[in-house]
């Protein structure tokens, strides 16, 4: 028998946080993605203890503050593309500064330099990131992709597709189920 | 997953000593920080492999035409094992038909690379693949739907 699964990461990401936490009786506040407010003092090895059981879980506690600022950055976007059903009105530059209280050009210039990528291009690895997730877990058509993504066309939906993937959605969608054909 | 800046751990495996130049020079010019093995065919590679005591690297590049053993069997071996399911595989070849490019890629292959046949183009090429691997890598990723083409 085959499970054929659909998950929410950030959901199930949320609920183990809160769930170690609580294990190590550590009062806390989950901020967002990617930060928590503790409001107590927590000994070195209960501390400890919380890093050594996230990793577990491939969820690292990041250390320092350039790193600190890129993740953020990264789930900002990250939430931005799966969580807003409409992706906000104000441009993407304004919200991440906003958001993030630092100048576009000091986010960007931060970023650049330490992920070989741009912001730009960030977004749209992380929108095609969606889409696939669209395309195989809710079988949605890509006129229905291109609408949940707020993509002027469907053609510039596609075309960006295969910019990132070097594959057309059709090609990419028969690849998979034969892949799971394969594993069948 | 690997965090900003570490250095990426990259095996090639093909048996043009010509090739395997450009390559290693490729990846040179680009400063990424880069550590390259090198391997003259398929089953040095496999061989390399099977050392329970080795790094295990973050991506593969695989000629599919080499003599002993092909970049495609090369493939089918190490997706069998679970130990190299966080490897990228990037599979090169002189083949562009799209029946060659599919089938990889079913076979558990990330990357495909029609191989350039000049030295310019083929570092624009390294350079991309590296690229977007290490966003695939560094960001968490769906690996199962990473594809990339080129």
């Amino acid at each position: 028998m085959k499970l054929y699964i659909k998950y929410d990461g950030i959901a199930a990401c949320r609920v183990i946080l809160q769930e170690q936490l609580e294990r190590l009786n550590i009062k806390h506040q989950i901020l967002g993605l990617g930060e928590i407010e503790i409001s107590d003092n927590v000994s070195r090895e209960d501390l400890a203890e919380l890093h050594t059981a996230l990793n577990k879980y491939s969820i690292f506690v990041v250390d320092n503050e350039k790193s600190q600022l890129i993740q953020r950055i990264k789930d900002t976007i990250v939430e931005m593309i799966y969580e807003n059903e409409k992706l906000p009105s104000v441009t993407i530059s304004q919200y991440l500064s906003e958001k993030l209280n630092f100048s576009y050009g000091y986010i960007t210039n931060i970023f650049t330099e330490n992920t070989y990528s741009s912001i730009e291009n960030f977004i749209i690895i992380q929108k095609i990131e969606r889409a696939k997730k669209l395309i195989i877990e809710d079988q949605l058509t890509l006129t229905e992709v291109s609408y949940k993504l707020n993509y002027s066309s469907v053609a510039y939906l596609s075309s960006q597709f295969k910019k990132v993937t070097g594959l057309t959605p059709s090609a990419f969608k028969r690849i998979v189920d034969k892949r799971r054909n394969l594993a069948n | 997953m690997i965090s900003h800046k570490d250095s990426m751990h990259i095996l090639i495996a093909d048996d043009d000593e010509d090739d395997r130049t450009f390559f290693s020079e490729a990846m040179m010019e680009l400063k990424m920080n880069n550590k390259l093995t090198l391997f003259n065919d398929g089953k040095d590679l496999m061989d390399y492999l099977a050392d329970p005591e080795i790094v295990i690297p973050h991506i593969l590049f695989l000629d599919l035409n080499m003599p002993f053993m092909s970049g495609f069997e090369c493939l089918k071996l190490i997706r069998s094992n679970n130990r190299f399911k966080d490897v990228s595989i990037a599979i090169y070849s002189t083949s562009s038909s799209e029946k060659d490019i599919e089938e990889t890629f079913i076979e558990g292959a990330n990357i495909y690379i029609k191989k350039p046949n000049d030295f310019t183009k083929l570092k624009k090429v390294i350079k991309e693949v590296l690229n977007i691997n290490w966003q695939f890598h560094s960001s968490g990723l769906n690996k199962e739907t990473f594809f990339f083409s080129i």
